[in-house]
């Protein structure tokens, strides 16, 4: 099956109860098969058409904090129009979870696979995991609900677009008894929603703790923030705890917050997430051909950033190429620049270097990106410990930025 | 239709709220939540009612009440009667979206559409006090032509959206004009949607001491003067039957309704209106006003 249809069939092993979702390409066919088994009874769910990705995250908010299990699709622009309610679904600490077809974002126009739509809502709140393959799509999509309904805070399943949700692979898929057995049905929400036990929910809060009506002090919002940043923080055990327990359950399992290859005794170390961090396995394979000690590092869960993690595995490395299919305009990759901070107080920490690959759907061959990696080493041996960020492929004029 | 002597006091709305001297929100409001008797969720994006409904973790109003983002009132609404249907709970309240004309008529209007397209089970009511009044008086889609607002100082140049009849125009099973200033009126009204299912729309006129400049012990006189002006005027489409209500009903008998110059006089958001523009919006009421009597009187669609 395609991504697309792992991410659909995901949502309905989960039992979602409510899905909102508008099309855009390449999301679309989540929204057409979900559509489809709701209306044929195959998906015993309320599935609203909703006329705009901003009203698709407003019916899942909706529709979460009255309790029910919302889930919703999207890409490139319907995510950055949806960005306002991606910030609220998360301070409202509403367990929805988002599957994100990763398409670049206008303009100029492009559908094709880069991931600076998902990165540009990375500090919103949410749990940001990144897929390499169909299977792993599934296997996450059932998982996200689960750690969504633990830490009450949504989490955003993110796959690159055409390259995985296009592209046809064998998936396994659970039964729904497996399925049942690791996903109960969702905890009560945090609000109570109910004409017998009134509550005004997500009112105004002010900058300072204030006592209630009898006396009590209560949170503000400072106090607020600090309890959603450390339900993120927890989601450091809880993303390879549901791995953890997925795997129990049905037998696959996909590292938890990273992933890697051939990283054992590597000494040259590429980083990477999604779809792209598959074909560097073949690279550091080509590579060790050529006697080079190259690894794979992959990064599957973004938010929160897995920092300890991945400084522990890069202690005493050579040198980190971090290859980004976004840019901070203005500065260099996100993950590249994340990293560098995490290793920042690391004594045998390796040179960082950033790639930025693949935007706009720009083809990242194995060859060139095995390329990149000479280049970066030949720089490395020359002594360089940082370096300009190379883009992969450039044809400008005037060479080099 | 009920007397105002008959109204329940039912007690959901607290004395002692956030909300201006005067403002009519809470007149509305009252009669609101008795005629759904609290039995509902309340939905409310930024906005006066916001205001009112007081800051964490005080509240000034005893019924389940969600705060949503400015342009997502109707959608969020759409979410909570999709959860409580999915969950078996859609029988326990009615799902309520309360706006404002600015959340409304401007930045909501996207999602109210799309939710009466689709026919939503929920009641929509906007409380129109005929400007961004939270944020102090920013001129809306609905505020009148001839208004002074911090956006436009020397009166507005266009006339205001007609929010009741572009809901109308989705074929919807129930739209209501009403205004806060006849709390029968809009006690009855929402009455009626509560009994009915699918996306009902009412438009209820609010007066706003400190937006239309005027003292806050004339809030129910400034709009029954509105209606009398027939600049608000007391409606409603039943499954696409028309008629007027109350104060409007009895002003089509009886042909006496006040004049814009008188309306106008009464509020300092109007001081300096001029002559022609004061013709041109009586025009403008007249045209609307003869209208409305004439498909009350079945004579137009």
């Amino acid at each position: 099956m395609t991504g697309n249809e792992a991410a659909a069939t995901a949502a309905k092993l989960a039992r979602v109860q409510v899905v909102a979702a508008y099309p855009i390409t390449p999301q679309s066919p989540v929204v057409e098969s979900l559509s489809a088994w709701v209306e044929s009874g195959e998906l015993p769910a309320e599935f609203v058409a909703v006329e705009s990705e901003h009203s698709a995250m407003s019916v899942c908010i909706g529709a979460s904090t009255v309790g029910a299990r919302a889930f919703t699709a999207t890409s490139s622009n319907g995510l950055a129009y949806m960005t306002e309610q991606v910030w609220w679904a998360s301070g409202a600490r509403l367990p929805i979870v988002m599957c994100v077809a990763n398409r670049a974002l206008a303009a100029p126009w492009n559908v094709l696979n880069d991931q600076q739509d998902s990165m540009s809502v990375r500090d919103s709140g949410w749990v940001q995991l990144y897929c390499r393959n169909n299977q792993e799509i599934l296997d996450t999509s059932v998982q996200a609900f689960r750690m969504a309904e633990q830490l009450n805070v949504p989490v955003m399943v993110c796959y690159d677009g055409f390259l995985l949700s296009h592209t046809v692979m064998p998936v396994d898929v659970p039964s729904v008894e497996q399925a049942d057995a690791f996903l109960p049905p969702r905890p009560k929400p945090l609000q109570v929603v109910d004409p017998a036990d009134p509550r005004n929910v997500g009112p105004v809060v002010m900058a300072d703790p204030r006592r209630d009506g009898d006396g009590v002090m209560q949170p503000g919002y400072m106090e607020f923030k600090a309890m959603h940043h450390r339900a993120l923080l927890d989601a450091l055990e809880a993303v390879p705890a549901a791995d953890a327990e997925y795997a129990a359950v049905v037998g696959r399992s996909w590292g938890g917050l990273t992933w890697e290859h051939l990283l054992d005794d590597a000494e040259v170390v590429l980083v990477a997430a999604g779809s792209v961090g598959v074909q560097l396995t073949l690279v550091a394979e080509r590579l060790r051909e050529e006697g080079v000690k190259a690894g794979v590092l992959g990064v599957r869960c973004y938010r929160p950033f897995p920092a300890a993690a991945l400084a522990a595995k890069l202690a005493g490395r050579k040198l980190a190429i971090v290859f980004d299919k976004a840019l901070s305009y203005g500065y260099e990759g996100p993950i590249c620049t994340d990293l560098r901070a995490a290793l920042c107080a690391e004594e045998n920490a390796p040179a960082v270097f950033g790639v930025v690959c693949g935007l706009g759907g720009r083809d990242t061959s194995p060859g060139d990106l095995a390329d990149s990696v000479r280049r970066a080493i030949a720089d490395a041996h020359a002594g360089a410990r940082t370096r300009a960020t190379e883009w992969l492929g450039l044809r400008l004029e005037g060479g080099a930025l | 239709m009920t007397r105002i002597t008959e109204l329940p006091d039912a007690g959901f709305v607290l004395p002692g709220n956030r909300a201006c001297a005067g403002c009519g929100i809470g007149i509305g409001l009252r009669q609101i939540t008795a005629a759904l008797d609290g039995q509902m969720v309340l939905i409310n994006p930024a906005s006066c009612l916001t205001v009112l409904g007081g800051m964490f973790p005080i509240a000034s109003v005893r019924v389940p009440w969600i705060d949503v983002a400015f342009p997502s009132t109707a959608a969020s609404a759409s979410g909570v009667a999709a959860g409580l249907r999915a969950m078996g709970r859609a029988g326990e309240m009615t799902v309520l979206a309360m706006a404002g004309d600015g959340g409304t008529a401007d930045i909501g209007i996207q999602a109210l559409s799309g939710a009466a397209e689709r026919n939503d089970d929920l009641i929509y009511l906007c409380y129109d006090n005929e400007a961004y009044m939270n944020t102090g008086t920013q001129r809306s889609g609905s505020t009148p032509s001839g208004a002074r607002t911090t956006t436009t100082w020397t009166g507005k140049k266009e006339n205001p959206k007609d929010v009741p009849a572009i809901m109308e125009a989705h074929r919807i099973p129930y739209v209501a004009s009403t205004s806060a200033a006849f709390p029968d009126d809009v006690f009855d009204k929402v009455s009626k949607a509560r009994g009915i299912h699918g996306l009902r729309y009412i438009h209820m006129n609010t007066p706003c001491p400190s937006g239309w400049g005027f003292d806050p012990k004339d809030t129910v006189a400034l709009g029954k003067l509105a209606v009398d002006a027939g600049l608000v005027v007391l409606y409603e489409v039943e499954a696409g039957e028309f008629r007027l209500t109350g104060r409007s009903k009895t002003l089509a008998k009886t042909g006496r309704r006040a004049t814009v110059a008188d309306y106008v006089a009464t509020q300092s958001r109007f001081r300096g209106m001029d002559a022609q523009t004061i013709a041109a919006v009586q025009a403008w009421a007249d045209e609307r006003w003869e209208r409305f009597v004439a498909r009350d009187a079945g004579e137009c669609g």
